[in-house]
């Protein structure tokens, strides 16, 4: 057991916005009914929306032992068929209305119904596995990220510490479910018995807004790009008296707005909290305690409680001296248990032993502050999602071929390269179709040919040139 | 340009639809007009009209025919 959601009775677990107001007490019941149709410990794959009934497929079932799959409702149905293929799950927990071949719906509640699949339980599940995510959820990478309940649980405890939070937090939610970050604002509210404000409007919406001052809300969530567009909309003129706190994380802030949203909340008596996480570390690895984010603007933070972080130079030898890039490398009980690729994967435990190359280059300064200054691997932040350049580049030449193609750019600039101009329009429609990311975020750069080096690899390096 | 076609562009060129589209467009029933598609599109209106747009206006506008009546509160004429 994760929660223990009985223990705040009456007290309100979830408000949505068309109104329905779900307490403790029921939402425990509401989860046991459905593991009860469920029959027992297997895969399922959730789609997800943030609505109580979403939230019943994701915490109601690590609750008592089910273990969900965490995708978008609005996942590309091609794509979801390459998951449901690759892992076999005995159900799926989707909206009503949702169809799928071969599929028997045996249960449903507020409406999203339980469909059951005819695999039955063949998938079979380590003991210690709670939860898959996925890291790159828009391109429907088959790999998943493999939580166990301890993993959850180490995170959530941490959260609640550094956030102090306790049942009078109201967080409204700005971030899909199917998102690590998405989660974690669940997991850590739903230990302290606080009520989460649900609802699928977003922040550019009025409906939104009258929610959030209707029901009192307390926090949010961020990435990079909702700070923007809050900037953009001067959010700061607003009067929003319960509002207490808001964090920051899905990539770096560019640090002149965090400088201007620390500015914002110090004169309005809130706080701003700058984290840093991987969903391979659960979440959170790192938080910026607000009352030196004006001092360490641009710094992600210190290690959460119970978690260390060290560098990592070229050589694999830890660095001690303030200012020096190297890899970080984190310590916790956090660190999931590894990746799976296949259903098979299902069955294996904890590969990693606490510690996490998080493939980000960072310095750390005299204080003990660590900034990001780079990324290892190839993949940028999409509007806060994660999106590996080598599986888009897979994608787009496996449509288009006859042709040679490259991805590279800077988080929320996505460039293609090709080396035929006149399909580049194509591919971008294409991508942003397949990832469910808007089109203003895709750039297109023709090229006679694609550097490469002797061995046949494209020379990443040689594309930024044309990165504005 | 009439205001008409400056506001039918304004869609077109932020949400990069065909103009025969714009008509139908309500806010979140397509990728295209996302929240991302959204700032896009604010920043089109006020380019094309030389206006500034208020936060309140920002969320409501949500259709093509819901950002008429908004454009006319800045005195700009369809």
């Amino acid at each position: 057991m994760m929660w223990n959601f009985d223990c705040y009775g009456d007290a309100l677990a979830v408000i949505s916005e068309n109104g329905l107001r779900v307490s403790y007490a029921r939402f425990g019941q509401e989860a046991r009914k459905l593991r009860d149709a469920i029959g027992g410990r297997c895969l399922v794959f959730t789609l997800c929306k943030n609505t109580p009934a979403s939230l019943l497929g994701y915490a109601g079932l690590v609750e008592n032992g089910v273990v969900p799959a965490l995708l978008n409702a609005e996942l590309d149905q091609e794509l979801l068929r390459g998951l449901y293929d690759a892992y076999h799950p005995a159900y799926l927990w989707a909206p009503d209305g949702f169809a799928w071949d071969g599929c028997e719906s045996v249960y449903s509640q507020w409406g999203y119904q339980l469909l059951k699949t005819p695999f039955g339980f063949e998938t079979h599940l380590h003991d210690d596995l709670a939860l898959l995510l996925t890291t790159s959820g828009s391109t429907g990478s088959p790999k998943f990220v493999r939580q166990s309940y301890r993993n959850i649980r180490a995170n959530t405890d941490s959260i609640v510490e550094y956030l102090k939070l306790d049942a009078t937090e109201r967080p409204i939610t700005t971030l899909p479910m199917n998102y690590t970050y998405g989660v974690s604002i669940l997991n850590s509210h739903l230990l302290v018995g606080a009520t989460i404000l649900m609802t699928e409007c977003g922040i550019a919406q009025r409906d939104f807004w009258t929610f959030f001052r209707q029901e009192g809300a307390t926090s949010f969530g961020g990435v990079p790009y909702t700070y923007e567009m809050l900037d953009r909309m001067r959010f700061m003129r607003m009067e929003l008296p319960s509002l207490r706190t808001m964090t920051q994380a899905g990539g770096k802030l560019q640090p002149e707005l965090h400088g201007k949203f620390v500015d914002w909340c110090q004169q309005t008596g809130k706080q701003f909290i700058v984290m840093y996480g991987q969903c391979e570390a659960t979440a959170r690895m790192a938080y910026l305690p607000w009352e030196r984010s004006k001092e360490k603007i641009g710094a992600m933070g210190i290690a959460i409680p119970g978690g260390r972080f060290e560098l990592i130079d070229v050589d694999g030898t830890p660095i001690t001296e303030t200012g020096v890039t190297g890899e970080l490398r984190y310590h916790g009980e956090n660190v999931t248990l590894g990746y799976a690729t296949c259903a098979a994967d299902l069955e294996k435990g904890d590969e990693r032993g606490g510690v996490l190359e998080t493939g980000d280059m960072a310095q750390m300064d005299a204080d003990g502050y660590f900034t990001i200054v780079g990324r290892k691997k190839r993949f940028l932040k999409m509007y806060g999602n994660r999106v590996n350049l080598d599986e888009l580049e897979r994608m787009l030449k496996a449509q288009f071929p006859g042709m040679d193609v490259a991805c590279g750019g800077r988080d929320d600039h996505l460039y293609i390269f090709a080396t035929r101009e006149d399909v580049l329009p194509e591919m971008r429609t294409f991508l942003s179709q397949k990832t469910g990311l808007n089109m203003a975020g895709f750039h297109t750069q023709p090229l006679e040919t694609i550097p490469k080096n002797d061995a046949g690899k494209t020379l990443y390096r040689e594309l930024e040139q044309y990165v504005h | 340009m009439t205001n008409l076609e400056k506001y039918i562009n304004a869609f077109v060129e932020a949400l990069e639809v065909p103009a025969e589209d714009v008509a139908a467009l309500v806010y979140g029933e397509s990728t295209a007009w996302d929240s991302v598609g959204h700032m896009s599109l604010i920043a089109a209106l006020e380019d094309a009209f030389d206006i500034m747009v208020d936060m309140d206006d920002i969320i409501d506008l949500s259709s093509f025919e819901k950002g008429k009546e908004i454009l006319a509160k800045y005195d700009v004429e369809l």
